[in-house]
Parts: structure tokens; sequence; C-alpha cells
């Protein structure tokens, strides 16, 4: 059987892997390898053929397949090799990766590092517990994503969208320009978790009704669908009789949510957080086994690929740095969740972290004129105000490197005060 | 119009079992069914249990056809390559009353042959399944009990059955039956016709419709709807063998099982509903079976859930199978009432309902039969040196279609060519598992339906998922925009 070796081995050549792979080889990692499992390089971003990608990180607005591309590019100028139609089929704790393709069969590669970048999959139907019948038309919006921008097909003509995910969004208005009739979107929550760009830009544009609070209750049809019942919810998220609304519609697509796919990942025996369903990691974005590291979306689930980059970037030279010096630092901080925050990454901190700590969390209510905190052992060591915090956006604070000599407690705390509000 | 010597309506478990033993003999055999695919009705929807044989009646239809069926599993399924799992089961009582029945199932399981039947104390019964309510009374141990794939067993019937020669009819209803002579006409709504010699009703939920098409002793079928919860695999289940609660009048009540594949099933509710087609779920009946659950498995998390479904169970009045020469109809055979225990019962109904209609027609024996060719291991679960040889052998087992559950490009190429092959995304999911993971062909699908258009040389606008008109797509975009689409 084929054996090999390299340095790094990157698994996913979407825009995590591809920024993960750039940092590493600028850090001077000479032996690298990505291992993609679609034909092509570009991961999802390929099917995003919309614009509102790389605004801070390249100050212009791209379409998905355009910020792709810039990351391609430099991988090809850098000679590093992207292997793609290639499975990844286990990694395990001592960093030996088997996987499969046509062109070079099964194979078993040694690794010095491991970069896991697999990104996330979208919440079907089966996770919601939609009662009704189990016709065709039922979509997750990524899905019927790539049936339009990379297939070329309709999924269907008449469309509600339950769940207000950006993809959902997005997907309401190219349904719409391409053609088909979009009813509603409809989310069980009193806010959207999308984006709030695209509410204006996707809904609002295009006279397409936002039903906040609201949930499909029933989806009717023998063969493909041909209607859907929604109703309001109250507080507890359960229907209200007397409320429904009918819609009828062949197409039903849902952006009920991401999820991080880390089976691979549990398969290494990575420590997984319930909070984020990614690998627990600490600053370096180290996951609990030593020379394997996370980032982007099967990390934690991002709203802007610009955060994927640069967290990527952040994890590329933690790896180079790794193979250089194998050792696995101490976790000497645990981050903790306050009020109005979720699932903060990273949720380890070492004592002495090399570069400034970036604390990445999704709050977890809207708040107006709130200020999100943090502390360690009673003492305030940030806060960082804002008109708003929403759940549609990645809240991002900044600990400088200097501060965590000065910290005399173990347990960094995230908050946000504010006013919460529903509105 | 086709002509053939025996016509069997229905594709389901008793009808591919009774078709792959008729084509051990000489005759022109035509399999109908009103689904796309085979095993469309509740051989698709069931908790995929052999039971062992402890609960039907002494001396009923139903406690001989599972007892000898049963019996028969293990072979049969090692002989088709189907997954078949001896799990074992227990049988939960809470209280004094529960452990009177445990007791009544215990002599019933011992006059119908079933061995190794025992009661187990509450601890013992814990110590072996430590997910259980501590708070039960007892147990039945059923180490008889079994698990298998329903339909992938019906797939394996019918394939071995076309191999040798059984024509298969799917995606027609029969909606009338003459007499014609000695043999009958069956018609379809679709304006096809199948004269034959032989009629036979395995038509599962439309079996009382078919029979009262022919006789002049009419029966009343009820249908019995049971709503399940299937979870995502996992390292470690909860349970090792499959959970049942005493049983009632409406059935055996909610399980909680491991399946054959490693998910976990949780089902099935019972309601009586008037349409046999309505195989819906409801709020209400979800929530009827995670409440039920819960008493077997008070940890219960439905998190992983994967997918909800449901099924229909064709309950005769008499409360049992039917199976025999059709009352006052010359030349007409049925298997109908095939509810609870019909899977464990089939290969027993398929047997000796062959072995009947055989001797009406003084069929002969083939001399020779055509065995199932071993179905090669599937990639999920090869050794990596496996997997190393397949890919050698066949590049397509280096792409993998589904990333959930791990199927590869040849196998979904393998599951279309098969002899009764898959012409649809359901087709190739059950077949080969393909769609059948934690996110249930959001990947996979686009990419299956393209595999099926290449094999089948049907347009991908024309792929559907299950049939009829469950197409997946409306058209291509220029299509659309032109303000048409291929299926208008």
């Amino acid at each position: 059987m084929n054996k090999q070796y390299v340095d790094l081995l990157i698994v996913g050549a979407g825009p995590a892997g591809l920024a993960a792979a750039i940092s590493a080889r600028e850090e001077g990692i000479e032996s690298i390898l990505i291992l993609e499992r679609e034909q092509e390089p570009g991961g999802i971003l390929r099917q995003c053929i919309h614009n509102g990608f790389g605004l801070h990180r390249f100050h212009e607005e791209l379409t998905g397949p355009e910020y792709a591309q810039r990351d391609i590019d430099r991988i090809r100028e850098l000679n590093i090799p992207v292997e793609c139609g290639t499975t990844v089929l286990s990694v395990s704790d001592q960093r030996v990766i088997t996987c499969v393709s046509a062109s070079k069969g099964f194979r078993r590669i040694q690794a010095g590092a491991v970069i896991l970048a697999m990104g996330c999959r979208e919440r079907p139907r089966g996770a919601l517990c939609t009662p009704g019948t189990r016709c065709a038309g039922i979509y997750s919006a990524g899905t019927a994503q790539r049936f339009v921008n990379l297939e070329g097909f309709m999924p269907g003509k008449r469309v509600v969208i339950l769940g207000s995910g950006d993809i959902g969004l997005i997907m309401a208005r190219r349904m719409t320009l391409q053609g088909a009739k979009v009813l509603a979107c409809v989310e069980i929550m009193p806010y959207s978790s999308g984006l709030n760009r695209n509410i204006v830009q996707c809904l609002e544009d295009y006279g397409i009704p936002l039903y906040l609070q609201h949930t499909v209750t029933e989806i009717h049809g023998r063969e493909r669908l041909d209607g859907i019942t929604i109703a309001q919810v109250d507080k507890k998220r359960i229907p209200i009789p007397g409320t429904e609304i009918h819609f009828d519609c062949d197409t039903l697509l849902l952006s009920c949510g991401l999820i991080p796919e880390n089976e691979l990942s549990q398969g290494a025996g990575v420590e997984i957080s319930p909070l984020t369903s990614g690998p627990v990691v600490s600053d370096n974005l180290e996951t609990s086994v030593p020379g394997i590291f996370s980032c982007g979306n099967v990390l934690h689930v991002h709203d802007l690929v610009d955060h994927v980059s640069n967290e990527s970037f952040k994890a590329g030279k933690a790896a180079a740095a790794f193979i250089r010096n194998p050792s696995h630092a101490e976790a000497r901080f645990a981050v903790c969740d306050g009020t109005g925050v979720r699932g903060t990454v990273p949720q380890r901190i070492s004592a002495a972290p090399q570069e400034d700590v970036q604390l990445m969390f999704r709050p977890s209510d809207v708040f107006r004129n709130a200020a999100a905190v943090v502390e360690c052992g009673g003492q305030e060591i940030l806060r960082k105000k804002a008109m708003i915090y929403t759940p549609g956006e990645m809240a991002v604070l900044t600990l400088k490197k200097e501060v965590f000599s000065t910290l005399s407690g173990d347990t960094i705390t995230v908050r946000i005060e504010g006013e919460k509000n529903n509105g | 119009m086709f002509d053939t010597d025996i016509l069997i309506v229905g594709s389901g478990i008793t009808g591919t079992a009774l078709a792959r033993e008729l084509s051990r003999y000489d005759a022109r055999i035509l399999v109908l069914d009103r689904g796309s695919d085979i095993a469309e009705g509740a051989t698709k929807a069931n908790s995929g249990i052999v039971h062992a044989g402890y609960d039907a009646v002494p001396g009923s239809l139903k406690a001989h056809y599972n007892v000898r069926g049963a019996a028969l599993f293990s072979s049969l399924c090692e002989s088709l390559s189907v997954p078949y799992r001896k799990c074992g089961a227990f049988v939960i009582g809470f209280d004094a009353k529960d452990l009177d029945t445990l007791y009544v199932l215990l002599q019933r399981g011992e006059s119908n042959g079933v061995k190794g039947l025992r009661i187990l104390s509450r601890d013992e019964a814990l110590r072996l399944e430590p997910s259980l309510n501590p708070d039960i009374a007892g147990a039945l141990d059923v180490p008889e009990s079994a698990i298998v794939s329903p339909y992938e067993l019906a797939f394996a019937l019918a394939d071995e059955a076309a191999l040798n020669g059984v024509s298969f009819l799917l995606g027609q209803t029969v909606t009338a039956v003459e007499k014609t002579g000695e043999g009958w006409l069956a018609r379809t709504g679709k304006g096809e016709s199948v004269s034959c010699k032989v009629f036979v009703n395995c038509a599962g939920s439309s079996g009382a419709d078919l029979h009262n098409l022919i006789s002049d002793f009419p029966l009343h079928m009820t249908h019995r709807r049971g709503q399940y919860y299937l979870l995502d695999r996992a390292p470690v289940l909860p349970f090792s063998r499959t959970i049942f609660q005493c049983p009632s009048v409406m059935g055996k009540g909610v399980l909680v099982s491991p399946t054959v594949h490693g998910n976990l099933l949780l089902g099935p509710n019972a309601e009586d509903i008037p349409d046999p087609l309505d195989t819906a779920t409801t709020s209400e009946g979800l929530s009827d079976v995670l409440e039920k659950a819960r008493r077997t498995w008070p940890g219960a998390s439905i998190r992983t859930n994967i997918t909800n479904f449901s099924g229909i169970r064709a309950h005769l009045s008499t409360d049992d199978f039917l199976v025999g020469p059709v009352s006052g109809a010359a030349n007409a055979f049925e298997a109908i009432g095939i509810e609870s225990p019909g899977l464990s019962s089939a290969p027993a109904v398929g047997l000796e309902l062959s072995e009947m209609i055989a001797a009406s027609m003084s069929l002969k024996r083939k001399n020779a039969v055509v065995s199932l060719p071993r179905r090669p291991v599937p990639f999920h679960e090869m050794t990596d040196e496996q997997r190393n040889a397949a890919v050698e052998s066949n590049p397509e087992y280096g792409n993998i279609v589904c990333r959930c559950e791990c199927v590869t490009e040849a196998e979904v190429r393998q599951a279309i060519r098969r002899p009764v092959g898959a012409k649809t995304i359901d087709g190739v999911k059950r077949r080969t598992r393909a769609g059948m993971g934690r996110c249930q062909g959001g990947f996979c699908s686009p990419r299956v339906a393209q595999i099926i258009s290449e094999e089948t040389g049907i347009p991908l606008a024309q792929i559907t998922k299950d049939g009829g008109d469950s197409y997946l797509l409306s058209g291509t975009l220029a299509s659309f925009l032109k303000g048409g689409s291929v299926n208008e």
C-alpha cells in the first residue's frame, strides 16, 4: 500500500484550507499537501456567485468564485499541491490520514501536523422534525444553490424559505431573479439569523415578506410538494393554534442553521464543544490532540469569509511553528461564555500567547446600545461598545498579548451588557 | 398487454419472497406493483425486526409463519448478502400486571417453539442494558430476536427472482380484475393489462380491496399508521438489543432498537387512518412516540434525529394473516393482512404459498437455479486492505459520492445496474445508503441524479425522488426564463 510523509496535511481546499496553506508556506513549510473531496478547489464559495465577499480583507466587493480565485492563484504561485477528488476517510491521533481518490487509489499519509478545514453542512429537515409528507421539492438552501449556480437547473417555481440564514436569504433573491416566485421567508426566532444587508438586499428589495416568530407546521404533497402550512409560535417556539397560513408552493428551501462537519475530528479523538459543534481549541487554534489544528467553518460557523481567512492564516502559522518545534502549549486560561454570549472561540488560552488573541462568538440574542465585556479574576480587561450586537453577526474582541501576564485568575469570561431587544 | 402464467400483485417482502420461490419452477411469472420501485409500501417503513415468535397466539397463522419464517432468516440473508443480526430483545414490564403479561408471553413463546426465553429481574436487565428506565420491574429476554434491513432483503429477493426469469412491471396500479375462462385479466390505471392463469394478491395495504374485486367473501381491512424517529449512527448506541414494552391490542407498542446499519430507531405509535397511502407524519404522532420511547429510555434525545417516517400496517378484522387460495375464486391465491410479524413470516409465507400454487398448477421444478452473486462488501465496511484492492480493481471506488455514509460512485452505479435496478434517488438511497445519513442527501443528491441520468439515459430534469411526479427539478435555467419547463 502507498505510504507517504508530508509536513503539513490540510483537509479541505475551501477558503480556510487555502489560507492556512498560504500562511504555512510563507512561514517556510515546504512539504504541504491539501486534499479536497470536490473536483475543484474553492469550497462552497464556488457556488456563491453573489457579491459581498472580501470587503474586510481586500477592501473590494467580490463574488465567491472571485474571492476563492485569489487564494487559488496564490496557491499556484507558491506551487502548493491541491489534490482534488480525494476524500479523507480517517485521521488518527498520531496524524496518520487515510484517503482515497480515483486517480491515486487508497493511501495512508503520515503528517507532521494536520489542519482540519472541512467546513460545515446544513441542518436537514430531519433535524427539525417538521411533520408531514416526505415528498420531493424540499431542499436545503445550499443544495438548491448548487443546482442553480453550478448545475444550471431550477429546483422549483413557487418557493417558501424556512429560516432566514444568509444562504436562505441569498437564495430568495437568486430564485426570484431566475424566474421563480418566492412567496415568503419564515423565521422561528424574533430576529433573522442572517446579515442585515441580506435582509434588505434579498428580501425587502424584492417585496418578499419575512414572517418572524413563525414556523412550518405541516408539509403537504404526496409525490412533489404542493403546499405548506406555517403558524406563529409562542415564546417557547410552540405553534399557536388559529394562526395558520397556507401557501401553495412546489418548493421549500431550508436555511435553518449550519453544523460544523466534525466526523473526522471525532475519529481522531478531538474534543468537540457542544456549543459550537466544533473542536475545542487554544489561542493557536490547536485542538485537544497535539499537532491537529482547526480553522474556518469546521471550527465554528462564521458570518464572513474574511474572518475565515484571517483565522486560517493563524492556524497555518501555528501549524508551521508546531512542525518546527512539536510542543503542545498547556492552557493557562479557560474562556467561558457569560450572559448574552454563546460559543466563544478559542476556549483555551496559553499563559503567554505569541500574538494578540481574538475572541469570536455569536451573541445569543439581539442587544442594543450594548457593550461586550471581558473579565478575568474580577478584573475587567476589555470593553467594546456597539449600537447593536446580533446573532447574525460574529462579534470579534481582540486581547493584546501583553495583557495575559497581568491576569491573576484562571477563567476569562465574555459577556454582553445592554438592552435585550427583540424588535 | 402482457401474458403470463402467474401474476403476483405486490412487490413487498411477501410478493418478492413468493416470486423468488416460484422462480424455481418452470413458469412465466410477472410481479406488478404500483410503486416505482420494489418494496415501496410497508416493507420500506417498519421496525425491521425478525420477531422470535413469542407474541402470536398459538395456533394462529401469525404464530406458524413467524416461527418458521424466523428460522429461515439467517441462512436466507447470508445467501443473499443482506444485513441481518441476531441482537436479541427485551420485553420490559413496569408493574405486577406487566410481569403477568411477560409470563404469558414466555408461555406463549415456549408453546410456539421459541428457544432461550427467560424472565430477568430488574437488576439483571439493567446490568445488560444500562440505559433502560430504572423503574422497570423486570424483562423477558428474547435472545432469538433479530434485526434486518427489510427493503434490502426485498431488493435481493427480487434480484434473484429476476435472474431466474421473473419479470417486474412497476408503477402500475391494478384497478380491475376479470375472470377469463380458466384465468384472469388484470387492468391497470394506466391502461395496461395482464392476462394470467393464476392471480396472486400480495398487495399489502390494498390487499382487501383487491380481494374484494375477485371474491364473494368480502374482507374488512383497517390501516394502522406507525410513525418513527431514525437517529444518527454513533460509535456506541444506548441499547444493544431491541427493547419492546408490553404489547397491547393495538400492537407491540413503541420500541427502541438498533438497526443493522448502526442507527437507532424509535417507534411506532399506532393510529387507524382512513387513507391507506397517507404516510405523513404528524406532530401529535411524533410527540406520542417520543413520550412512549422515554418510558423505555428516559434519556432519549432526538438531537441526532436524521429523519421521521411512517408506515402503514394492513390489519384484517380477523386479526390474523390470510394465506392460501382465495375463497370463491378459482386459480387465485392471496397472502394478505400481513402486518407484524409479516417481515419475520415472509420467507415461510413465500415458501408455503409457492408450494400451494405449484401443486395447483402441477408446476415442475427447474433443473438449475441461478443464485444471486455475492454482493461486494460495502466500501464503508471494508478494511483498509479491501479498500485498496477495490480502488485498484475499479477506480470508481475512489470517488466518494455520499460523505455521510461513505458510499462510492462504483456502488451507486452497481445499484442502478442490479437486475431490478434503482431508477430514482430513493431507489439508490435504499440500495446503497447514499443520502441515508445525517445530511439527508443535501450534498450527494445532485451527483446521484447525474449518475442515474448517465446510466439510464433519463434526462436530469426528469429524474424523480421516488417515481410519479416526484421531480427533483423544474427545468433548466434557460427553459425557466423562457417561461416554460420540461415538466409542463
